[in-house]
């Protein structure tokens, strides 16, 4: 198993004079998941994107260790996929070309044939591999951030609304994911749907 | 390593996609020739002196620029891209990656201009090349820097067509001056000694706004 821990201490944020949520506080190991639920508005995606590093804390902070040692930014960058609706590939590209561009600019090593076979397929895109992103269907392109999200190998995967657009073979090829990375990585939910906050052993009420 | 090597990917990705979208090299073409068109209209027989001459090659410039660089950013935040971008790089990346973009785009950009005076302009000829070799050099740096940061500034913004050459005015005052200034002395004949204060403007300029940029740009890329 992965030696890798998530520790989240007292963060808090607010927008302007809106506090959004305050002083949320957990950690976890690999092998443990967590769901974040709550109403709309309560902050479940501000919070997601803190935990990715896309967002800065008003307050508190979020650190990956792995062992005893701190990651920095470089190497969270390395572990760490998340899946959002606020996430967008590059239309202009071909899922391949997505994929490896990323992965140029990520400095990860591009994955091996083989892995990178497995994922587009799990996913049902290796006919569509070298067609543009921009003739790819809604749900298409939420596949695709599963690809992006899992192509580097991470051992942390965030899924902000993890099943959007998603029809029921997507949906049961992300349960799949889930099931799997959760044995031995650190898996993170943020849904509204109790079946997807099911996925995870322990949970978090926001609002 | 890792750090420019994956600088060097950003900037191929973003050569890439700008050949395959267009997204700003035809806004800086479109304005380019508009420009000097208009400027040659306006002027028509008239031979307006090197100073004005170097001013109006600058101005060109400046407004091309304000046309096209922002569009680094700007291009990610409309696509939905940059969150894409802040989990693959670290800022420092982004920041140097973008800034190496703007800068080969303003050098294409100031070479495009630079042939159109020549062919229109009968009395634009450079008479000391060195002098405008290195004006030209640091004012696109010194332009590509203060443009990219600002280009981050106002890419979240939703008067962002507005709010750029307005910011960017007070920022880059300084730089124009001294550009306007040096390719004049170009343009008149000078010894390359003759603009060595203006030199060592343009290269300070270029180092506090890149470093002090490059400090900023974290706060500015993450929310």
């Amino acid at each position: 198993m992965k030696n890798l821990r998530l520790t989240v201490t007292e963060v808090s944020k607010h927008f302007n004079r809106r506090r959004i949520f305050q002083d949320i506080s957990f950690s976890l190991n690999c092998g443990e998941s967590l769901s974040i639920t709550g109403r709309n508005g309560s902050g479940k995606s501000t919070l997601v994107k803190i935990v990715a590093g896309v967002l800065s804390p008003t307050r508190g902070s979020v650190q990956f260790y792995r062992g005893e040692n701190a990651l920095v930014e470089d190497d969270v960058k390395h572990e760490l996929g998340l899946v959002s609706p606020y996430l967008q590939l590059y239309d202009e590209f071909s899922a391949t070309e997505n994929m490896t561009i990323l992965s140029s600019i990520r400095a990860s090593q591009d994955s091996e044939p083989s892995y990178r076979e497995h994922i587009f397929n799990q996913f049902n895109l290796w006919d569509r591999r070298n067609d543009l992103v921009r003739t790819f269907s809604s749900g298409m392109k939420q596949r695709l951030k599963y690809i992006f999200a899992l192509y580097h190998k991470p051992s942390i995967l965030i899924l902000d609304e993890p099943t959007s657009n998603l029809d029921e073979e997507g949906i049961n090829a992300v349960r799949e994911v889930a099931e799997e990375f959760k044995k031995s990585s650190i898996l993170i939910v943020a849904t509204n749907d109790q079946s997807e906050a099911s996925w995870c052993s322990r949970r978090i009420h926001l609002g | 390593m890792n750090a420019i090597s994956s600088t060097y990917a950003l900037v191929l990705k973003d050569f890439r996609s700008e050949l395959r979208t267009r997204y700003a090299v035809n806004a800086l073409i479109m304005f380019v020739v508009t420009a000097v068109a208009v400027i040659m209209f306006a002027l028509r027989e008239d031979h307006p002196g090197n100073d004005v001459l170097a001013g109006m090659f600058w101005v060109v410039v400046f407004f091309t620029g304000m046309s096209g660089l922002s569009r680094s950013f700007v291009s990610e935040e409309e696509r939905g891209t940059s969150m894409t971008l802040q989990l693959v790089a670290s800022s420092t990346v982004v920041y140097f990656g973008k800034l190496l973009f703007n800068v080969i785009l303003t050098l294409a950009m100031v070479l495009a201009v630079t042939i159109l005076y020549m062919l229109v302009f009968s009395g634009f000829v450079i008479e000391t090349f060195s002098i405008f070799i290195v004006t030209v050099i640091l004012g696109s740096l010194g332009l590509a820097s203060a443009a990219t940061i600002i280009a981050a500034i106002i890419a979240k913004a939703n008067t962002r067509g507005t709010l750029y050459p307005v910011l960017s005015f007070p920022i880059l005052i300084v730089l124009l001056m001294t550009v306007m200034s040096a390719t004049s002395k170009a343009l008149d004949g000078l010894e390359l000694s003759a603009a060595y204060s203006d030199f060592v403007v343009l290269g300070s300029y270029c180092m506090v706004m890149t470093a002090g940029s490059w400090i900023f740009f974290d706060y500015v890329w993450k929310d």
